[in-house]
């Protein structure tokens, strides 16, 4: 097992090699000649060329790449453009917001989701199954920043109970939260939903009920702990996207997260800060699958075992 | 009456699908002594394991319903029980063996938690004292104790009903339902799990209700026999009266199409057509369109239960003709 583990955070770094390399080369040949934007608006051809001389911008771009590469394992991702600090930090200071948020969030869609997702698979075929897919698919086709300004405009505006934006304390957080959560409960609710009914029909709960368990122990010792699989992995999924920056929610709510200092700085053609922050999402992306995937062995033994064949 | 554990009155159970009634067991009654084996024989779809559901009062509902009867289970009826007192009686009073092994056992459990906690629903037990008893049960079916912390997947499908049949006995009830509980394994294996389990009631003083298609096992460990047939019993004897004195047509051509009982006659033949749908029975006897003996008369009315002597009793019309005998008439 723990050699399945090593072995996994090896193959991870051929992963962000590639992702990396095609992320960096994408934003480097794109997006025109920084020196330009970067150059005072009346500087003369000398000075832009001694700008571009110092941001290394002459040498060749596998070259430079290969520079970046070492500087990141360093912690070096480069300056900003714009601000003139430091990738890594201004990264590192965003991320947290954007933890608080993806967690808070994914808590929220999970505690409303596996419930409903359990009840409506029990009660299938009855109006309570259709009521509840009814909420899941309205939960799914509504878009996220209309739901966001929904709750601002209710929340804020006419009852005043909450803040409309920014990061102030845990009440700021509830409306960006109670958003992208709604949106991640609608696709749970449907996973919890065809996990359990799957696992209903099977034969161990007959067993279980014919032990003389109670229909609460079997639903819930015999039945969700079989289903937990497609239940986990969707919540992962989940999680692993609002950690790269639930970009529409924290740009609604002005939400100081990782996925708005992308959108800010693509539009201010910030491209150390742009490459640098999406390539540390993609290496935080390879972490969260790495923890769901040893999750799937906690909870089931054969997955376990494989591992450790694997391993 | 209280030398019966179990006793069976008119019972009906039926499957309401989008596509039409499934009927699946009609106006079925037996009884079983205690400490008696009672087979029960039929073909795939013949209700069987309706049946037995409907013992533990498990039939799924939807789409299944027990429509009418009633099952006397040492003096309490277990179709008017409610949850509190089914959840007591399951696997206390009464305990299955379910005919997969492969699919019985719940995959993300220690075959060690799966027998406790069969112990611990029904006594006041610690933990660890539940888990001592379910490695007892498992040396009882002949497990090395030490695998009581394995999963089903480390276990082969002999092993796996094996660790089915401890589960079962674990509380030691009053009777234990089989369901077809060697069907699904190898012939080699057949043997053996059919002689753990005639040992185990033996030994514990149990009533059985065993379920199967092969009349080979029922020579082997049944008092009674029930052939069913289309829900219904066709014929109930004891096993000598069924084996040596056969009476209904379709109990025969059982025992003719039995390689290994061939002795009875000589050549082998099977039955000939199907079962019928049991969502569109035929009127009349069921078996009619398959029987060799069957008249106008089979199509019209269903036969009743006809005493024979004895405890022996035949669903069949043609007794009513004076002489009537298998293999001699035609
Ligand atoms: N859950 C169910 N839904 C619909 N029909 C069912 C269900 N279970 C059993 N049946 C039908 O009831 C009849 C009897 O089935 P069963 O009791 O399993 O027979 P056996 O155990 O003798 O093979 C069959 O026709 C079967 O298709
Ligand atoms: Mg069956």
């Amino acid at each position: 097992m723990i050699r399945y583990i090593i072995k996994r955070i090896i193959l991870m770094v051929p992963a962000i090699i590639a992702t990396s390399f095609i992320i960096y080369f994408a934003m480097n040949m794109t997006g025109g000649d920084p020196a330009l934007t970067l150059a005072p608006e009346n500087a003369t051809e000398q000075q832009i060329e001694e700008i571009r001389e110092e941001l290394g911008l002459n040498d060749p771009i596998y070259v430079r790449y290969g520079k970046y590469m070492l500087g990141m394992l360093k912690g070096d991702l480069g300056t900003s453009y714009v601000t003139k600090r430091d990738v890594f930090k201004t990264f590192m200071e965003r991320l947290p917001n954007t933890i608080e948020l993806a967690f808070t969030a994914v808590l929220i869609a999970t505690l409303i989701a596996v419930p409903l997702g359990i009840y409506t698979a029990i009660h299938q075929n009855t109006w309570k199954d259709t009521g509840g897919m009814v909420f899941a698919l309205f939960g799914v086709s509504m878009p996220n920043f209309w739901l966001g300004l929904m709750l601002i405009i209710i929340f804020s505006l006419n009852l005043k109970w909450l803040p409309s934006g920014g990061k102030e304390g845990i009440r700021s957080l509830i409306l960006p939260a109670l958003t992208v959560g709604m949106g991640f409960a609608a696709l749970i609710t449907r996973t919890t939903r065809s996990a359990m009914l799957d696992v209903i029909r099977q034969d161990y709960m007959t067993t279980a009920r014919a032990k003389g368990a109670s229909e609460k122990t079997v639903i819930f010792q015999h039945g969700l702990k079989n289903a937990l699989i497609p239940i986990i992995t969707v919540i992962g999924m989940q999680l692993s996207n609002a950690l790269t920056g639930s970009v529409l929610a924290e740009t609604v709510f002005s939400w100081p997260g990782v996925g708005r200092l992308i959108v800010d700085s693509i539009s201010k053609r910030d491209t150390p800060m742009v490459t640098g922050a999406i390539i540390m999402s993609c290496v935080l992306m390879c972490v969260v699958n790495l923890v769901i995937d040893l999750i799937y062995a906690f909870f089931d033994p054969r997955i376990k075992a494989q591992y450790s064949r694997k391993g | 009456m209280t030398d019966k554990i179990l006793e069976v009155k008119d019972l009906v159970v039926q499957y309401v699908t989008d596509d039409g009634c499934v009927e699946a067991v009609n106006d079925l009654s037996f009884s079983i002594g205690k400490k008696k084996t009672l087979g029960l024989v039929g073909e795939t779809g013949a209700g069987k394991t309706t049946t037995a559901l409907s013992i533990l009062n498990l039939i799924p509902s939807p789409p299944g319903e027990i429509k009418s009867g009633s099952i006397m289970l040492d003096g309490s009826d277990v179709l008017t029980m409610d949850q509190e007192e089914l959840q007591k009686m399951r696997g206390n009073d009464v305990a299955m063996i379910f005919q997969d092994p492969m699919t019985a056992l719940n995959p993300v459990m220690t075959i060690g938690e799966q027998i406790a906690e069969s112990i611990e629903l029904h006594e006041k037990i610690s933990k660890k004292e539940s888990m001592e008893r379910a490695k007892e049960m498992l040396k009882l079916v002949g497990i090395a104790e030490s695998r009581a912390y394995d999963y089903p997947h480390q276990f082969s499908g002999g092993m796996r009903q094996r660790v089915v049949i401890a589960i079962a006995l674990a509380c030691n009830p009053k009777l234990l339902l089989a369901d077809e509980p060697t069907t699904a394994l190898d012939v080699t294996i057949q043997a053996q799990v059919l002689e753990l389990i005639k040992k185990l009631i033996t030994e514990r003083d149990m009533s059985m209700l065993l379920i199967t298609h092969d009349l080979g096992v029922v020579a082997e460990v049944c008092d009674d026999v029930a052939v069913m047939y289309a829900g219904r019993i066709v014929e109930i004897g004891t096993a000598a009266e069924i084996f040596n004195e056969t009476a209904h047509p379709y109990t025969e051509g059982l025992f003719n199409s039995l390689p290994n009982l061939k002795q009875r006659g000589e050549k082998l033949v099977p039955i000939t057509g199907m079962m019928p749908d049991p969502m569109d029975l035929p009127e009349g006897c069921s078996f009619a369109p398959r029987c060799p003996y069957a008249t106008e008369a089979c199509k019209k009315a269903n036969p009743g239960l006809r005493h024979l002597g004895g405890s022996h009793y035949v669903a069949c019309q043609a007794y009513e003709r004076e002489n009537f005998k298998l293999g001699g008439e035609q």
